[in-house]
């Protein structure tokens, strides 16, 4: 029999017995509906890193106190305030390879502008901070060198802070004083907005002061809690890290051998580093969807055995009137993965769906083409694994007893 | 006269035996008979005299233990599963005593079923032949009506056109009367009679004497042996039967 008359005689069959081919597809269906979501969620996420991830800049290089954590053991304090002002200024005159550098020190806190407060962090910075990531001001503007040597009491504000403090997110806050845990801060510029990142943090929701201010009159620390430096650019990442941890090593005073009491992550190592993890998630998740399909794989054998014998009548006929075995598998075989593939399909249907309502509710989801091919086949080969045995059993009988049977 | 038509059928000496337990059982104890073209043959017996069995062998549904079974010039005995199936699929046509139609499937759909397994067959091939098939057993008018629309009398003859699609070397019915009134098995009777005439071979197994009158060839089996094998000299005509049945009477 060829594949088109096949065909017909599959549908038939199917068709005659619509809500028990849809029952045993139920599996498949969700399953595959689980996979398309999971796998499309994933990669939104993914995406949406990456995104905001090449908006604070590529060519960022962050410099974190601390050597390089390895299964978790947690160093002793100390080696947490490595990075000094004196690494800062050797990097600042001695690199060629970094165009902006900006230490960090942050405090949370509360700020208050009259009866008005809320909670926020302050970044202790250098000018070239903004720069680094890709900041812009969108009143006023940066606090300047001159605000670094003095201490000064200025600050740049996010918008939600000035949402906040003045109840319009609008408002012209530049020359208002507010006060940062009793210490009265100057806004000089308001950021423009940057919105919520993938994590779900606010980025507005930031103060940016002069590293000498916070370090002083809020931390009262002498060390950095990060430097922050871009790369001339992206294809220099490499070099420019190789610089810094010369110069590091040379300041710290660090034999021959021993390990970095620093540690410096590129742009492109978050991002591996954020990916991975997502692909860990992802994959626990497929081997829990991949065990789904298998337990419905086996629902459909079963509703495939049950068909088997009820047509026994009809697969004696069949063979009476010249059908081999192999029409009689593959005929079977094929009402089985159509069965599957039908259930893969709705399935596929149902993920999108799925997938739209979590982009909906603000999960960033986008369905990866590659993962919908992947379930076709998977279903198809489904129908294949599971439809093998009772094909066979089909393909088997005796026509004689076959006939026979009632 | 006899001898010079084309031989259909030729048994030489076959048995069949089963293994039931540690028992056997010789359901053929040595069959040797030759039909040729043109046949209408009745095979009867008792229950238990091995004409189903018998019925298997022709059919190629199953081989003899031993001998030799000829179908149209193929020996059948050493063939392989799926080549007996071609066989039957381009020799032989069934027609069974519970017609054994496709459920939910038209009068067309269930002829054309045999040609479905034969490449050869376009669609459109297939659908002409079948409809040429149906008209011949006077069911030219109900091509489209599924089997559950249909009487005992248009499922059997549309298990008959069936049977005929393939242009067969051999017609087998099992029984195929044994579900019909008087009336309808008279005019099926009318029917294979008509196939008879033109040229067609049939074997009708059945254990009903009656049927045996108004075929060409008696063959009686009994417990696994031919008991009898004789011409009939005198075949009635089933389309006066049918005429003499008393006229139905509608109340």
């Amino acid at each position: 029999m060829n594949l088109t008359n096949l065909m017909k005689v599959a549908i038939t069959a199917i068709m005659s017995n619509k809500s028990r081919t849809l029952l045993s597809t139920l599996g498949i269906i969700i399953g595959v509906a689980a996979v398309i979501t999971m796998m499309a969620i994933g990669q939104g996420s993914k995406d949406s890193i990456r995104k905001e991830l090449s908006k604070m800049g590529t060519n960022l290089l962050t410099i974190r106190p601390g050597g390089e954590m390895r299964g978790g053991v947690r160093l002793d304090p100390s080696a947490m305030q490595t990075l000094k002002m004196a690494d800062y200024e050797a990097l600042q005159n001695e690199t060629k390879l970094i165009t902006n550098i900006s230490p960090e020190v942050n405090a949370a806190g509360q700020v208050i502008y009259g009866a008005q407060n809320t909670n926020t962090t302050v970044y202790g910075e250098s000018p070239e901070y903004l720069d680094i990531k890709l900041w812009e001001i969108k009143d006023g503007e940066c606090f300047t060198e001159e605000d670094i040597k003095k201490s000064a009491k200025v600050c740049v504000v996010g918008t939600t802070i000035v949402e906040e403090l003045f109840g319009d997110k609008n408002f012209d806050a530049v020359g208002k004083t507010i006060r940062f845990k009793s210490i009265p801060f100057r806004i000089v510029g308001i950021l423009k907005s940057k919105g919520y990142n993938s994590w779900g943090m606010d980025q507005d929701n930031v103060m940016i002061a002069p590293y000498t201010t916070v370090m002083k009159r809020i931390a009262a620390q002498t060390y950095f809690s990060s430097i922050n430096v871009s790369a001339v650019k992206e294809e220099l990442s490499d070099e420019a890290i190789e610089e810094l941890t010369a110069i590091l090593r040379r300041n710290h005073k660090i034999k021959e051998g021993d390990d970095d009491d620093f540690t410096i992550r590129s742009q492109q190592e978050m991002m591996e580093t954020m990916s991975s993890t997502m692909t860990t998630l992802q994959t626990v998740l497929v081997v829990a969807a991949a065990f789904s399909l298998l337990v419905a794989g086996i629902g459909i054998m079963n509703i495939m055995l049950v068909s088997v014998t009820e047509r026994t009548k009809e697969i004696g006929l069949r063979m009476s009137v010249g059908a081999r075995g192999i029409d009689i598998s593959r005929q079977f075989l094929l009402e089985s993965v159509m069965i599957s593939l039908s259930g893969g399909f709705i399935g596929i249907g149902l993920g999108y769906l799925l997938s739209w309502g979590a982009n909906a509710i603000g999960f960033p989801a986008t369905v990866p083409l590659w993962s919908v091919l992947v379930s076709f086949g998977v279903c198809a080969l489904i129908g294949l694994m599971f439809g093998y045995i009772p094909a066979h059993k089909a393909a088997t009988m005796d026509p004689i007893e076959a006939l026979r049977y009632e | 006269m006899t001898d010079e038509r084309k031989v259909v059928i030729e048994l030489q000496n076959v048995r069949r035996e089963f293994h039931v337990g540690s028992e056997v059982v010789k359901a053929l104890r040595g069959v040797s008979f030759k039909i040729h073209e043109g046949e209408f043959v009745t095979i009867m017996g008792t229950s238990g005299s091995g004409k189903s069995t018998l019925l298997n062998q022709l059919g190629c549904l199953d081989t003899p233990t031993s001998g030799e079974y000829i179908l149209d010039g193929v020996p059948v005995r050493k063939m392989r599963r799926s080549e007996r199936a071609i066989l039957r699929n381009r020799k032989i046509g069934f027609i069974f005593q519970n017609y054994n139609l496709l459920a939910k499937t038209t009068a067309v759909e269930n002829v054309e079923l045999p040609l479905m397994y034969n490449r050869e067959y376009s669609a459109r091939q297939r659908r002409q032949a079948a409809i040429e098939a149906l008209k011949a057993v006077g069911l030219g008018d109900r091509l489209e009506h599924k089997s559950n629309q249909m009487s005992g009398g248009q499922m059997q003859r549309v298990a008959i056109a069936r049977a005929l699609v393939n242009n067969p070397a051999v017609i087998l019915a099992d029984e195929a009367t044994g579900n019909l009134d008087t009336r309808t098995s008279f005019e099926i009777l009318v029917l294979f009679q008509e196939l008879h005439r033109q040229g067609r071979t049939i074997i009708f197994v059945t254990h009903n004497p009656e049927i045996a009158q108004y075929s060409s060839r008696n063959i009686t089996l009994r417990d696994g042996k031919i008991r009898e094998d004789v011409e009939n000299m005198n075949i009635l005509n089933a389309a006066e039967a049918l005429a003499a049945l008393p006229k139905q009477q509608d109340d």
